[in-house]
């Protein structure tokens, strides 16, 4: 962190409390301006923020991003739908699915192509368990950057579990590639969901162990309450979303509001806070974690038999036994893997609710195999805007807490 | 009130938390001693690029490219030549596995089952140039992970 120190020589008679002429060497110090990233450990990745202090108050916060621009939206142009996939993984790379739902969901409404029931409830529980995934990371690093240790690597070892999840139905850890337009890439075993609710069942203990750590404590109440207050119509006019919003009391969730896949057969409660401040935030997540672990037990007795995929051979690719056997199969695939499927000309905007918020996927399809323009809009983006309102007089010690509570991650928020 | 008040005094919360983690302290750890010990994979593990061949030691790759043109990254570069017996197969195929993202799109696009993502996670090199693969790199891992890839190819086989 580079310190600039503003220098300034006796600017006025009354500055100098001695009432004496200023001596050589008496200094009046005006504003700081520092530089809070962008290799700030508490940053939460390559975010930059230009902050104006007078001595330990913030008087004005700059954040500045695109640290971690890749031209994500440019390369998505010139790959084919089916290889645009991986990339979405690499947006927030900490729920990945999530990522992938939305593209998924607008290039089957451009196509108005039916899911199988089993294929949707397979990405509901997907989804929610990257929800809980998200949270336990956030929750901990939230933990921590406001100065406890514990709850974090308890957090940590059932997100590990989570991961180990995601590798056993994706074959990856964290990029899994497992969304896939028309349905999911493979079935997910029989050994695995019980794995699964075997995990909600065993894992769930310690989650609400690690939170009565600190839900309670002073300390953490004292570094939480009150900070980064954001009204209702603040929420609204700086265009918030997800624990965001919730936490301000506004129950906006778009799985409520506009049910995607079937969200609409599960039951589940939306909290909202109070007072929107970094406690309230908090809160919230905690609350999404057992509402996800609840759409989660739904989904695992409710999941109906069925393909995991489209049967329109035209997108989705057979599975492999038919492939090795019928040649109609062989050259659907031989077309699928080289010049993909083509999407009929227009253009979608889908949003779906991922951890952090509203994540939409805006597609402009020419008729092509390829898309003509994707935008991809970010949840952190609108709330990183919020952050100057959120801290001004605040200490600089509650810019981590404000941070963390936005859940900001800059492979989404840069693009 | 009063309730609050001997909790505030008491420092209830500090006392509950503590014993919380000494519970914890006295339970089985959750760390593993990593070269030694590893965390369970599962058969669909997609790390490092093997080429297979049959049981007759012929290669499996036939050279269609498919692999080529899915790879969102890239990453795949392929030269292929009729053989002297007159069958099609590849003169040249390279892995930049620096580029390579690791998506699983080209064992899914083959059709022969020749290019596997295997279970290694392990090949981490002092140099990059080690990690641009040729064909004879990755024979040679095929070589040395066939058994356990075939292991894994047939526990999944049923959802592929």
């Amino acid at each position: 962190m580079t310190t600039r120190v503003e220098i300034q020589t006796f600017p006025d008679e009354r500055a100098i409390p001695m009432g004496d002429k200023p001596t050589p060497g008496d200094e009046t110090v005006s504003n700081y301006t520092i530089n809070f990233g962008p290799q700030h450990p508490a940053a939460h990745g390559v975010l930059r923020l230009i902050m104006e202090l007078d001595g330990e108050i913030v008087e004005r916060v700059d954040p500045h991003v695109g640290l971690l621009h890749r031209g994500t939206e440019k390369l998505i142009e010139y790959k084919t739908y089916a290889q645009a996939l991986p990339y979405f993984d690499r947006l927030d790379y900490c729920s990945p699915m999530c990522m992938e739902h939305s593209y998924v969901l607008a290039v089957e409404k451009l196509m108005g192509l039916e899911v199988p029931l089993r294929a949707q409830y397979i990405r509901v529980l997907m989804a929610e368990l990257t929800r809980i995934s998200n949270h336990m990371l956030n929750l901990g690093s939230h933990i921590m950057d406001v100065g406890a240790m514990t709850p974090n690597l308890w957090l940590f070892e059932v997100r590990e579990d989570t991961m180990q999840l995601y590798e056993a139905v994706s074959g990856a850890r964290m990029h899994a590639n497992y969304f896939r337009v028309g349905g999911v890439h493979q079935d997910i075993p029989e050994i695995v969901l019980a794995q699964m609710s075997e995990f909600l069942d065993k894992r769930m203990p310690l989650f609400e162990d690690a939170i009565s750590l600190v839900a309670d404590n002073r300390i953490f109440k004292q570094r939480n309450v009150d900070i980064g207050v954001v009204s209702k119509e603040d929420a609204l006019a700086w265009g918030f979303s997800g624990p965001m919003i919730r936490a301000a009391g506004i129950p906006w969730d778009l799985r409520k509001s506009q049910p995607y896949e079937v969200y609409d057969r599960m039951e589940f409660d939306v909290p909202v806070g109070t007072k929107g401040d970094c406690y309230d935030r908090f809160m919230v997540r905690v609350e999404e974690v057992r509402q996800s672990a609840r759409i989660m037990r739904q989904c695992l007795k409710e999941m109906p038999e069925g393909p995991i995929g489209s049967l329109d051979r035209k997108v989705f690719p057979p599975k492999r036994g038919e492939m090795k056997q019928s040649m109609e199969a062989l050259i659907h695939h031989f077309k699928l893997y080289t010049e993909g499927y083509h999407v009929p000309a227009g253009e979608v905007y889908v949003a779906t609710e991922s951890p952090k918020g509203e994540f939409g996927v805006y597609l402009v399809a020419d008729g092509t195999n390829k898309p003509y323009r994707c935008k991809i809009r970010p949840t952190a983006f609108s709330h990183l805007q919020a952050m100057d309102f959120m801290m001004r007089g605040h200490m600089l010690a509650d810019t981590t807490a404000v941070l963390s509570a936005i859940d900001v991650v800059f492979g989404e928020c840069d693009r | 009130m009063i309730a609050r008040t001997l909790k505030a005094f008491t420092l209830w919360e500090f006392v509950k938390a503590h014993a919380l983690t000494l519970k914890y302290f006295f339970k089985p750890k959750a760390t593993i001693n990593f070269p030694y010990e590893k965390a369970p994979q599962s058969p669909r593990f997609r790390g490092e690029h093997v080429l297979r061949r049959y049981p007759n030691g012929e290669e499996r790759c036939i050279a269609c490219k498919l692999c080529e043109a899915i790879c969102p990254a890239q990453a795949i570069t392929i030269e292929a030549d009729p053989r002297e017996d007159g069958s099609r197969r590849t003169t040249r195929y390279d892995i930049d596995m620096v580029k390579c993202i690791y998506c699983g799109l080209c064992q899914e696009a083959c059709p022969v089952d020749a290019v596997v993502q295997g279970p290694n996670l392990e090949f981490a090199t002092e140099t990059r140039e080690e990690l641009l693969y040729d064909k004879a790199k990755l024979l040679e891992n095929g070589d040395q992970w066939e058994q356990a890839i075939a292991a894994n190819l047939a526990a999944d086989a049923a959802y592929r």
